[in-house]
């Protein structure tokens, strides 16, 4: 039955594949429905899962995919993986369910469909996943998909500012997060996170083990929009509001949570992994939540408040103890439950009076009832009010409790833990002052006439998701216990390797810290409430210049202007300049090599006579050379130039070269009859003077050209290291070629193929010529 | 012999070098073909000088220079040809129309 595991992940591509054929061929219906019975199939499946998993039944399951490298589609269903994909499966359900009234039928619902079942596909694959590279392969098909559908109203400037940034910043950390794993599969030479972690001493004490966690973190906290990495997450809320809810809130920005979570039995134990994790997860936790009252769009305070409560997630695995884990794991259920159905009544809200601008809605309630109700709920749990039928508040409560347990336990200075606490509850001030913001300004007060529509309650159909989610929060706040043995005990379980004995109550029957934390809170958020016009301005100083927003477009425009600059100023499209480039390489390269290996070698032992007449000869043809460069007159330039070759059919004689001196002849003066039927044609040579600068660097380069050309000569002609063949060519050319030139012999017989690419050459030459003179278009030829 | 050769070999890179960083592309054709002179300079000294009787096979002699160097030198020399005279045609085409033969006006544009 394993290999339904398995099937499961492939269901939503499968499905995905089918989508555009089902809009084009059921025009009729809204797709939404076609696709609908996807995600609930896969939630009672793995509903069904459930007494399996608590009973300590885990299912695994390989398929071998590229054994060679370790690379196989092994899948391990666990508590932690099972409370994900209830929640990828069940939330997806209600997010399909939503989006069928939420988009009209006119938009493209095929790329929709075809984009969500794909993002379920690898949300499923990631939280399943056994062997660390496959984990990663969907990890980056959950980036992509979030892209496109972020992305998804691609005419507008936002939407693909926003897809863009998210792309960037996730795909970064998704890379670093590769680059540990990798290292995590040399240290333990395994690719299965299971057998990983019952190597963890091998972990523990490799030199590797800090890059590795901090690679692995980076892309954990990409992820899950991690302080600073979270100014993705406010800009992919251009996405459809159901998209916002599913992928944004409820289930990938978990994903990082789920990967700290999955490897924290192998990272757990170590100090750097909870002054990270702790750290950046109170930051991420105080600064989202800071930020979330300042802003005036619905689903940007909804965003920063996911920020900030994923930072409190991640402060909790972070603590480490088993009531922390267990906290953590409540608290991103009870996430997703009043998240997610916040987000669809900022849908809701949107669709029926035209606006998410906070500034212009108002007074709501009499005209939206249900959804006022519903948003009640939702915020009430997300401030954590101290409510028995809330289940936000239990899960914050729990927070407020292993916050204040944490000193004792960990190695580290005392003193710096009353911090702790004191974070949590100054994070969780501010989330009771953005919830109320968001709840009364919208719902609350008086209505505006400024809306362009009149507002008006939503249709049953879109109410249905957030009623099941608003349902969940109030069962769970009132009977927690009810999900704890199914689903949190084993997940917990999952994590910390062992079951936690926990009971969620609401009352302790006592006063203890926690719950006098919670009153604070409540106290010293309704007291920022009511003055918050008072206190707002201090958003001018921090964050001010701070905001990680414009560091992030600082360091793009910066880097794109860093390049444009770096590639203008080396290409000029000067063709000088190229050819000096490569000349200097050449000297570099080919001087430092002389020197380092001590290439140099001078020996005169093995040179041939000096004879006078080769000498005057060599002096000739150097003063031609030198004098070519000097010439100013045309013809005078290419007569000297035949001198060069002239003289050098002249050396070929002296070298006993008959053939190369007949054949230079020729040559040279067929270039030189070339030289001047051309010269007619082209102006005459410059004679402007070049700066002395560049004059400077042309002698230079081809002076130390010449040089480097002589020593390589001298160097190679005297260290002699093998014989000549040329005894060989000599031996055998009358036996073997049936001549006795034996050049001759070597070009038509012995080494005949490189003749017939000469000739090859040659008439490419001739037909190249002839193209360039002939065909022209109509109206250029003169 | 071979030691002054070598120089002679780096006289022509030398200038071929100069004139290929001109402006003007006739002065570019020269230097190529200075270049190519020095490199078939080059590869006859490699192949050591004066070694005996020009490589045709006669009764009674046993000492040759080496033949294979001139082999290579010969096809040298003709594909070398067959690129200057492609070269000069295609200055002469260029110069027709653009009119004008300086490199550093011939810089494309940015479209490109």
């Amino acid at each position: 039955m394993s290999i339904m595991l398995f099937f499961s992940i492939l269901a939503p591509f499968i499905a995905a594949c089918l989508v555009p054929f089902l809009f084009r061929y059921k025009r009729t219906i809204h797709t939404g429905w076609l696709v609908l019975p996807i995600p609930i199939l896969l939630f009672l499946y793995f509903l069904l899962q459930i007494p399996n998993i608590s009973g300590g039944n885990n299912i695994h399951l390989i398929i071998n995919w590229i054994p060679s490298i370790g690379m196989n589609l092994s899948f391990y269903l666990d508590g932690l993986s099972l409370l994900f994909t209830l929640l990828i499966t069940g939330i997806g359900t209600l997010v399909v369910l939503y989006s069928i009234y939420y988009l009209n039928k006119k938009e493209k619902l095929h790329n929709f469909y075809v984009f969500l079942m794909i993002f379920m596909g690898a949300m499923l694959g990631v939280v399943l996943s056994d062997n660390v590279f496959v984990l990663y392969l969907f990890w980056e098909f959950t980036s992509l998909s979030s892209f496109l559908l972020i992305g998804y109203w691609y005419h507008r400037e936002r939407s693909r500012y926003g897809a863009f940034k998210s792309m960037i910043i996730t795909v970064f950390g998704g890379l670093s997060m590769l680059g540990g794993l990798i290292l995590l599969t040399i240290m333990t030479d395994t690719t299965s996170i299971r057998e990983m972690i019952e190597s963890k001493e091998s972990v523990i004490n490799s030199p590797y083990f800090t890059g590795t966690l901090l690679l692995i973190l980076l892309g954990a906290f990409t992820k899950s929009a991690q302080f600073p990495f979270h100014i993705w997450l406010p800009d992919a809320m251009e996405a459809p509001t159901p998209v916002s809810a599913f992928l944004h809130s409820a289930t990938m920005v978990k994903a990082g949570i789920y990967l700290s979570a999955r490897l924290f039995l192998l990272f757990g134990g170590s100090d750097l992994f909870f002054i990270l994790v702790t750290g950046f997860g109170l930051l991420t936790l105080c600064w989202g939540s800071y930020m979330a009252v300042r802003q005036t769009d619905l689903k940007a305070i909804l965003a920063y408040s996911t920020i900030s409560q994923l930072g409190m997630i991640m402060a909790m695995i972070g603590f480490g103890t088993e009531v922390a884990i267990f906290a953590a794991i409540f608290h991103i259920f009870n996430h997703a439950t009043f998240k997610g159905s916040l987000f669809m009544i900022a849908g809701i809200v949107d669709h029926e009076s035209g606006t998410r601008d906070i500034r212009k809605l108002g007074g709501l309630m009499t005209l939206m009832p249900i959804s006022a109700t519903l948003a009640l709920f939702g915020t009430f749990s997300m401030a954590g009010v101290p409510l028995p039928f809330l289940n936000g508040f239990l899960s914050k409560e729990m927070f407020f409790k292993t916050a204040t347990q944490i000193s004792p336990t960990a190695p580290l200075v005392d003193q710096l833990f009353i911090i702790i606490p004191v974070l949590a509850v100054l994070g969780s001030i501010f989330t009771f002052v953005y919830s109320m913001y968001f709840f009364f300004q919208t719902f609350m007060g008086k209505s505006k006439e400024t809306l362009e529509i009149k507002p008006h309650e939503a249709p049953i159909g879109m109410l249905v998701s957030p009623i099941v989610l608003v349902t969940f929060i109030v069962v769970i706040g009132l009977l927690p216990n009810l999900i704890n043995e199914p689903i949190l005990a084993p997940a917990t379980a999952a994590v910390f390797g062992t079951v936690p004995e926990e009971h969620i109550a609401f009352w302790h029957g006592e006063i203890n810290t926690p719950l006098l934390m919670s009153l604070a809170v409540v106290v010293l958020g309704t007291l920022l409430y009511l003055t918050r016009k008072k206190w707002s301005h201090v958003y001018r100083l921090l964050p001010g210049v701070l905001s990680a927003n414009k560091a992030y477009d600082a360091v793009y425009e910066g880097h794109l202007r860093l390049s444009r600059k770096t590639t203008n100023m080396y290409m000029t499209g000067s063709l000088r300049h190229y050819v000096l480039y490569i000349l200097l390489f050449l000297v570099a390269s080919g001087g430092i090599t002389l020197v380092v290996t001590d290439g140099f070698a001078f020996s005169t032992s093995d040179v041939a006579p000096i004879s006078w007449p080769e000498i005057m000869v060599g002096i000739v043809m150097a003063i031609a050379a030198i004098a070519t460069v000097f010439m100013q007159n045309r013809i005078a330039a290419i007569l000297v130039l035949g001198v060069v070759g002239y003289g050098l059919s002249l050396l070929f004689v002296f070298f006993r070269a008959p053939d190369l001196a007949l054949t230079q002849l020729i040559v040279e003066t067929v270039t030189v009859a070339l030289f001047l039927l051309c010269f007619y044609h082209l102006p005459k040579l410059d004679t402007k003077k070049q700066s002395t600068g560049t004059k400077t660097v042309n002698i230079l380069i081809s002076a130390s050209v010449g040089i480097l050309v002589t020593l390589v000569a001298i160097a190679s002609h005297s260290s002699k290291r093998f014989e000549t063949i040329a005894h060989y060519f000599i031996d055998e050319s009358h036996h073997l070629g049936g001549g006795d030139n034996v050049v001759n012999v070597i070009l038509v017989d012995m080494r005949g193929l490189d003749t017939m690419f000469e000739i090859t050459v040659l008439g490419l030459a001739a037909l190249g010529i002839y193209a360039m003179i002939r065909l022209r278009k109509e109206e250029e030829i003169d | 012999m071979e030691i002054l050769m070598s120089i002679l070999a780096g006289i022509l890179f030398a200038t071929g070098v100069y004139l290929l960083l001109q402006r003007q592309l006739l002065k570019i054709i020269f230097g190529t073909a200075l270049l190519s002179h020095g490199a078939h300079l080059f590869i006859l000294t490699m192949g050591k000088l004066n070694r005996g009787a020009p490589p045709i096979l006669v009764e009674g002699i046993e000492d040759y220079v080496d033949p294979l160097p001139q082999a290579l030198i010969l096809t040298s020399i003709v594909i070398s040809f067959g690129v200057t005279s492609f070269l000069l045609v295609l200055a002469y085409r260029a110069y027709k129309t653009n009119q004008t033969d300086n490199m550093e006006h011939l810089r494309g544009n940015d479209h490109e």
